[in-house]
């Protein structure tokens, strides 16, 4: 084992080995998997489609790493506590990520999963009032407040539906005459969260009832 | 097969055979390249440091720097870790490598300015990549987030740096071939092939749906198994005979070690999606791999820790700066690698998935042994290449026992912090809030442990820099930096 070619050629085949078996099989496996229906009388194909507003909220996902706090996973009963816990009505499989470019599976639960949070919290408000300051919503929560994604706009004749409502002697209360609401980025992501669901069945998961 | 001391110094050259450079020569033909990488490995690893006190900070104080989006905790914990990655252990792992390379082939590096060429550029595209997480460019995909654009430029500085392992070793001087060596040249073709396979399947044409997760987590766990360990396990294998001044317990061993884990590491990364949305035959392959670790782990440690067992050869270890650190991370890659294994048996990975408890593994493999490793051979090789001593044995005492305590505190933190989370978080009758609230005390401990090994690279990096100005201390010694002075000075016992 002196020469070059040969350790080469063992290194080579090491990691051959483990690509081909891991990766290239999984890929032969279910690299073409598509969407189904959920049952045979039904027609949606799922996954769904996210909407272009989900799409980029999704961006702004991966550029503020909310991955690192949160997984969008659902381990089944055996492998976790993750459906008694509310997380999801079925664990999660492969066809669940199909349509995802990235896929964002995450590997530390800081925060709580994910992966159906559209299905667990549908409000609007709620979402904006915890991204713009974890507190109001959750307190004690270590997630850091995400203000740089509202601004302050004058109140005006209305106020805006999407303002964020705060309590009274708020540290980040808004200048008077002002009111805090979501930019553009803030109001994607909150759509983005709103795809996330679990609540259809897929031919190798079903919702427990 | 027994071969008792790495640099071959008793051999006689083959008949015909140009006589081996000296020494003196190959340390010449190295200085300017692994002093360049050793220098931007301490700048970086202060940077890195810094950025983990700030991410761990924001885990038990959400409003510090709350409201600055370049800092939000998403990022800056995916600055350090990239920076530690790329900009400490890789700089660490090139002019170490370098250097044992050329020593154990007893050839001169020939056109070292490539290497410093592909060095610049490398720490160039490092550089360009972590703004591009500060600037929001990240891609959330772990160990790989630098935006894609800078992959090409860390491929060329690969090529042109990595090369110089390769041709330092077909140029060796006739003889042996080390164990050192192998685990080298095996990392120096692995890395490559890892890092461009990944980058091309998640990033740039990505593989459909959960097949991405499972090349991210081969790629990942290999960046540590394939890359920074061989390398580690190379200057142990190097470092502990030549300080001590005997063989290895079994070359033999070392072998059977070299192949095993070249056989199982590849295959356990998938240990980090264990009941995860992938085929259940590929999370069963990655526990089998990873419970198979068990082979090179215990081999490795067998040949290490019968070599330093001994009355005599703890006194050399404890009063040699070089082997403290090297023997401390011996120990840990022992102790860690057991931990992984046992992490990936699915009754241990249902409390510790997702938990405090693999962070803190994280770093007990990637700082406490293979970091470790690294300071311990940095201090050996700087005399070498400079020609003088290390100016204090106080600073390099502050270094050991601020690092060495500090990751000692921070793994135990993390590990029972990890099983009392991970057993609240499968205990669906506790509010999560409540779990949320109970970790800012850990997690404020977990601070106090980064910022003892922050201060301790900063001992290490004011004594790196003071030893490379050559400050008068550091002239006047003329006998090897050891803890204490009552200890006969051997051969090269530093």
């Amino acid at each position: 084992m002196k020469n070059l070619p040969l350790i080469f050629c063992g290194v080579f085949f090491t990691i051959a080995f483990s690509w081909t078996g891991l990766i290239l099989t999984s890929q032969i496996q279910y690299g073409r998997l598509e969407r189904a229906t959920a049952s045979e009388d039904e027609t949606t194909l799922y996954p769904l489609q996210m909407s272009g507003a989900a799409i980029r909220g999704k961006d702004v996902y991966i550029a503020q790493g909310c991955l690192y706090c949160h997984t969008q996973q659902v381990r089944p009963r055996h492998q976790g506590g993750d459906i008694e816990r509310g997380w999801g009505q079925r664990y999660t499989v492969a066809r669940d990520y199909i349509l995802q470019e990235r896929v964002l599976l995450g590997t530390m639960r800081t925060g709580p999963d994910l992966a159906d949070i559209g299905t667990r919290q549908k409000s609007d408000e709620w979402h904006y009032q915890h991204l713009f300051d974890p507190q109001l919503t959750s307190p004690g929560s270590v997630m850091p407040p995400f203000r740089f994604l509202f601004e302050q706009v004058p109140v005006g004749e209305t106020v805006r539906m999407d303002a964020i409502k705060l309590p009274a002697d708020y540290a980040f209360a808004p200048r008077p005459g002002f009111q805090w609401v979501p930019r553009q980025e803030a109001s994607d992501l909150v759509q983005y969260l709103h795809s996330l669901r679990l609540n259809y069945n897929s031919p190798e998961s079903r919702l427990e009832e | 097969m027994a071969i008792s001391d790495p640099t071959h110094s008793s051999q006689t050259p083959e008949p015909g055979a140009v006589p081996p450079a000296r020494a003196g020569q190959i340390d010449a033909s190295l200085k300017t390249p692994v002093l360049f990488f050793f220098a931007c490995a301490v700048l970086w690893l202060l940077l890195g440091s810094a950025l983990g006190v700030i991410s761990a900070i924001k885990l038990h104080a959400p409003e510090f720097l709350g409201n600055v989006e370049a800092l939000t905790f998403g990022r800056t914990r995916s600055m350090h870790l990239n920076i530690v990655a790329y900009g400490w252990t890789f700089n660490g792992v090139f002019g170490i490598s370098l250097w044992l390379m050329h020593r154990l082939g007893r050839v001169e590096l020939r056109n070292g300015w490539v290497a410093i060429l592909g060095g610049g550029l490398w720490n160039v595209a490092v550089a360009l990549g972590i703004g591009g997480i500060l600037l929001g460019k990240m891609t959330s995909v772990e160990w790989l987030e630098m935006p894609k654009e800078v992959a090409p430029l860390l491929a060329v500085a690969f090529l042109l740096i990595g090369t110089w392992n390769v041709v330092g070793f077909a140029r060796r001087a006739p003889g042996h071939v080390y164990v050192s060596q192998w685990y080298i040249i095996a990392a120096m073709f692995w890395l490559p092939m890892l890092y461009c396979v990944a980058e091309m399947m998640i990033l740039w044409f990505p593989a459909r749906g959960t097949v991405q997760a499972i090349t991210n987590w081969w790629f990942a766990h290999n960046v540590l198994g394939l890359w920074m360990t061989p390398v580690g396990v190379a200057a142990m294998y190097y470092l502990i005979p030549k300080v001590l001044g005997k063989p290895i317990h079994s070359y033999y061993l070392s072998i059977i070690g070299f192949w095993s884990l070249a056989l199982f590491y590849n295959w356990a990364g998938v240990h980090h999606l264990i009941g995860g949305p992938i085929p259940v035959w590929a999370q069963s392959a990655g526990i089998v791999a990873s419970i198979m670790m068990v082979v090179p782990v215990l081999v490795t440690a067998i040949n290490f820790h019968t070599t330093t067992y001994g009355k005599e050869n703890w006194r050399i270890i404890w009063n040699s700066p070089t082997l403290r650190f090297v023997v401390f991370g011996a120990f840990n890659y022992t102790l860690s690698s057991f931990a992984g294994s046992a992490m990936a048996l699915r009754e241990v990975n249902r409390v510790t998935h997702f938990t405090n408890f693999t962070v803190g593994h994280a770093h007990h493999g990637m700082y406490a042994f293979v970091a470790m490793v690294y300071f311990g051979a940095m201090y050996f090789i700087m005399p070498r290449l400079l020609g003088r001593e290390w100016p204090s044995a106080a600073l390099i005492k502050i270094h050991f026992w601020l690092t060495a305590g500090g990751i000692f505190f921070y793994v135990l933190v993390m590990s029972i912090h990890g099983i009392l989370q991970g057993m609240a978080m499968n205990d669906a009758t506790t509010p999560f809030l409540e779990i949320s609230r109970n970790a800012m005390v850990w997690n404020g401990l977990r601070t106090a442990g980064g910022t003892a090994m922050t201060l301790g690279h900063v001992a290490f990096a004011v004594h790196f820099f003071w030893m490379l100005r050559g400050s008068a201390a550091s002239r006047r010694r003329t006998a090897p930096t050891l803890f204490s002075s009552a200890v006969p000075v051997e051969g090269g016992a530093r």
